[in-house]
């Protein structure tokens, strides 16, 4: 190694290497949010129609997102605790009118069932996406998740995660917006 | 009173280790006698040429020091051994269930079969930083009893290094990660029974993974000990050399058992993901296969005294960048530990003391230490300084895929991740080179090759490629081109990797030689593996009725029955699959599992392994109608992946030895002739 003549070389491992911490300072220093927020915020809500989750519902389908009015569109399952604790609040939204549907991810028709008679039933309409394909299109990574969708079937807002009590007026405002 | 005893024996330990950190700086800064110096040289003399290296002008201790470092063994040792007695009591709590321990309880549950319970004090955050630091001073102390060969101040410099290392991870163990907390009150039942983490090849895969890493810390000491003593050259390299195989050796196999078991235990088919923490253990892997060969160069030949120096330096980095990287969370992988920032920032600390530190001397001091000597550019050093430059490129080129998704966020705040296909097209042409290289290289001359002779030397390997690659084009189907490239050239590696014993003596060649071709005929075997994966692999996903029969490949599976079956805890549907080419049908139980605590399903793969390759086959969820959905694989040959990779492993087990008995044969002539 011709260290006599360059001795700049023997300190690029060290500027390698504080490049590398910096980056790492960086990565730590960033808060941890692993939510992956949708790309079809602002865009329309791509075309599909799904079967109905269980008997007794109705399907659902992109046509039914543009019917004038803005919808809520709750990503759930029925084998997702945190759906459940939500369920008060989808229940209260419907109850002062809001139209929800929504889309049962990887879920058989007798669990869907039971997990409306047991936490009740807000829903419009349920389509049953066994193969996340539609979750996938939208934008949606998880459950649970709601999207608002206005009249024309643009999605206007994602929630990530189960809407809690303290999130009302951000849905509800989203909502006003849309109209 | 056993987790109490536990933390005090890791206090001591940390004592005895500051303790070993103090004694090393005092011994090395006390002044030079020179009756003491030729004593010394006058002994060593026999073995002239260990000493002619060193600069020993004006640096040898005085009685004061030759006091203090007579302490410093026996101080490593004693360390050694109370970190393990720390780590024996952890795994004594698990094993009997103390639920006043947090991390018992948080990690364990009383009906865990024996070995679980065993296993389960390594699988959680506090204890495998335990193992570790168990392991950082058990290979201190082995160093302590063990070598013999090194110049005795390095000797003090690198357990010195040693022990600078592990007092930072002691640190980060009693001040941000004790193992040994209290719960009070305590807990009625542990919460570990995740039965996902209940498999044999998980809780023995870390260990040997572990022992990889933390055993390249002592070529990191060692480089430290020889830029503090300004000591580089063949003898500080042979002493050197047995350590990186060892640590080289576990880390071959734990890589090629984590690659086994991600096979067969995800069902995915796949058998590397590049996953940020497969990367983790690939990159110090990468550095220390670099290492192992530069320091050959140094032992035979006393060149590359910088760049030797400097791998030892960046192998052990590799390893506890890749600790950092598990540790902190800021990369998310399927492996990650449950973090807390605190952690993270403490490790980085850690990081920047160490790796930064021994960047900076080096910078410091390599400038003189005094050139080795020279070769030409076509020599076997030659082809081993491209061996090490095309491994640095791989390695660089990981580093940047596993990172670049956080350095991406960092600057413009975007998500994605980083697959399979940019590290496989950026560094696999690379790994081709590479392997070209290795063929070419145990065939050249040391200092100096003529072009011609080792063409004729070449010519054989070089000639079955091209068969080969003609015959795969002729009769295969087609395939890519990465694969095709790759599995003609195995069969040239597999050549020219034998041609090394080709006119010797079998019987007296040395047993380092066969290692060496053992772990170079490996490479090609894995080669040839990876290669017949991605070109001939067969995919099917079906959604089939019983009786119905599916041609994958050669193989016709008939989905026979589906029955539900349960276990200890969980239920089960269990399909019987009857497969056949021609021969007696045999028969196949892939497993739908649902566990309920906590609830989560799982597929239990059914492989059935033949001469030439495996039918994988996985049961999925029930489809419409009555039907089950099935994916089957037929993958030709794809075993050589791991007999290559266990052939490796044994290649460096046979240098090891290899490299031990002739160094006993050579001390005792040494013996006899003085």
């Amino acid at each position: 190694m011709s260290a006599r003549r360059r001795p700049w070389l023997l300190w690029v491992p060290l500027l390698g290497f504080i490049l590398l911490a910096t980056i790492f300072v960086i990565g730590l220093r960033k808060p941890d949010d692993p939510s992956i927020t949708s790309k079809m915020i602002g865009e329309t809500i791509p075309a599909f129609a799904l079967p109905a989750a269980t008997a007794g519902v109705q399907g659902l389908a992109s046509a039914d997102l543009t019917t004038g009015t803005p919808h809520l569109v709750n990503i759930f399952a029925s084998w997702c605790v945190p759906c459940a604790g939500e369920a008060p609040q989808l229940e209260a939204l419907a109850r002062n009118g809001v139209p929800i549907v929504g889309i049962a991810i990887r879920d058989r028709p007798d669990d869907v069932a039971g997990f409306l008679t047991r936490y009740g039933n807000p829903y419009a309409r349920i389509g049953s996406d066994t193969t996340s394909k539609v979750q996938i299109a939208i934008g949606s990574s998880g459950v649970p998740e709601t999207f608002v969708v206005d009249g024309k079937g643009v999605i206007r807002l994602q929630k990530i995660g189960p809407i809690m009590p303290e999130d009302m007026a951000d849905v509800q405002a989203a909502l006003v917006a849309a109209r | 009173m056993i987790a109490e005893a536990g933390l005090v024996a890791l206090w001591l330990g940390a004592a005895l280790c500051a303790l070993q950190l103090v004694l090393t700086i005092l011994t090395l800064r006390t002044p030079l006698v020179l009756s003491e110096v030729e004593g010394r040289v006058a002994s060593a003399s026999p073995g002239a040429r260990a000493s002619t290296s060193l600069s020993t002008n004006g640096e040898e201790m005085g009685p004061d020091g030759a006091m203090l470092a007579k302490a410093i063994r026996p101080v490593a040792v004693a360390q050694g051994l109370l970190t393990c007695l720390a780590f024996a009591l952890l795994i004594l709590l698990f094993i009997r269930v103390d639920l006043s321990v947090l991390l018992v309880a948080q990690n364990d549950h009383s009906e865990k079969p024996f070995l679980y319970r065993f296993a389960a004090s390594w699988g959680n955050h506090e204890g495998s930083m335990l193992m570790w630091v168990s392991i950082l001073s058990v290979a201190g102390a082995a160093v302590a009893v063990l070598e013999r060969r090194l110049n005795e101040r390095t000797l003090i410099a690198t357990l010195g290094g040693q022990a600078a290392i592990a007092l930072g991870f002691y640190a980060f163990l009693l001040f941000a990660s004790n193992p040994f907390a209290r719960l009070t009150p305590p807990a009625m039942e542990g919460q570990g029974l995740n039965p996902l983490l209940q498999d044999p090849g998980l809780a023995f895969h870390p260990p040997t993974l572990y022992i990889g890493y933390v055993g390249l810390s002592v070529a990191f000491s060692f480089a430290i000990g020889a830029l503090v003593t300004r000591d580089v050259g063949p003898a500080f390299a042979r002493a050197m050399r047995p350590w990186v195989l060892g640590a080289w050796i576990f880390l071959t196999i734990g890589i090629t058992a984590g690659s086994y078991w991600a096979y067969y235990e995800l069902g995915w088919g796949g058998w590397w993901f590049w996953d940020p923490v497969e990367n983790a253990s690939l990159m110090p892997w990468l550095a220390a296969t670099a290492l192992l060969h530069s320091v050959t160069v140094l032992a035979t030949r006393d060149g590359l005294r910088a760049w030797t120096v400097m791998l030892g330096v960046v192998a052990f980095s590799m390893s506890m960048v890749g600790t950092f990287l598990v540790r902190s969370g800021i990369l998310t992988s399927v492996h990650a530990f449950a973090v807390d920032p605190r952690r993270g920032s403490f490790l980085l600390a850690l990081l920047a003391l160490y790796i930064g530190g021994a960047l900076v001397l080096f910078a410091l001091r390599v400038g003189t230490v005094r050139e080795g000597s020279r070769f030409d550019a076509l020599s076997r050093e030659g082809a081993l300084v491209l061996n090490n430059l095309l491994l640095t490129v791989i390695l660089g080129i990981v580093l940047v895929g596993t990172l670049y998704p956080l350095i991406l966020e960092g600057l413009t705040g975007d998500k994605l991740s980083v697959g399979p296909p940019y590290f496989n097209s950026a560094a696999g042409p690379l790994a081709l080179l590479l392997c070209m290289a290795m063929v070419a290289g145990p065939l050249m001359r040391w200092r100096r090759e003529d072009v011609r002779p080792l063409l004729r030397r070449l010519a054989p390997a070089a000639a079955l490629v091209v068969v080969a690659l003609i015959a795969i084009k002729l009769f295969a189907p087609p395939i890519g081109l990465l694969p095709l490239l790759g599995l003609g050239l195995s069969f040239g590696i597999g050549l020219g990797s034998i041609e090394p014993l080709f006119g010797r003596n079998l019987r007296r060649t040395p047993l380092f030689t066969w290692g060496m071709v053992v772990a170079h005929f490996g490479i090609g075997v894995a080669l040839a593996g990876m290669a017949c994966d991605s070109a001939f692999t067969v995919e099917k996903l079906v959604a089939a009725s019983v009786g119905e029969t599916i041609p994958v490949g050669p193989w016709r599976v008939k989905l026979a029955s589906v029955t539900p079956g349960f276990g200890p805890n969980w239920t089960s549907m269990e399909s019987t699959l009857e497969v056949e080419r021609g021969g007696a049908p045999r028969t196949l139980r892939p497993q739908a599992r649902y566990y309920w605590a906590p609830p989560t399903e799982t597929s239990e793969s059914a492989i059935l392994t033949v001469w030439n390759g495996q039918l994988y086959t996985v049961l999925g969820s029930q489809a419409e109608g009555g039907r089950w959905q099935l994916r089957l694989w037929w993958k030709p040959f794809v075993t050589l992946i791991w007999a290559g990779g266990g052939l490796i492993g044994l290649g460096g087990f046979l240098a090891l030895i290899g490299r031990l008995l002739r160094e006993r044969r050579s001390a005792k002539n040494r013996e006899l002739y003085a």
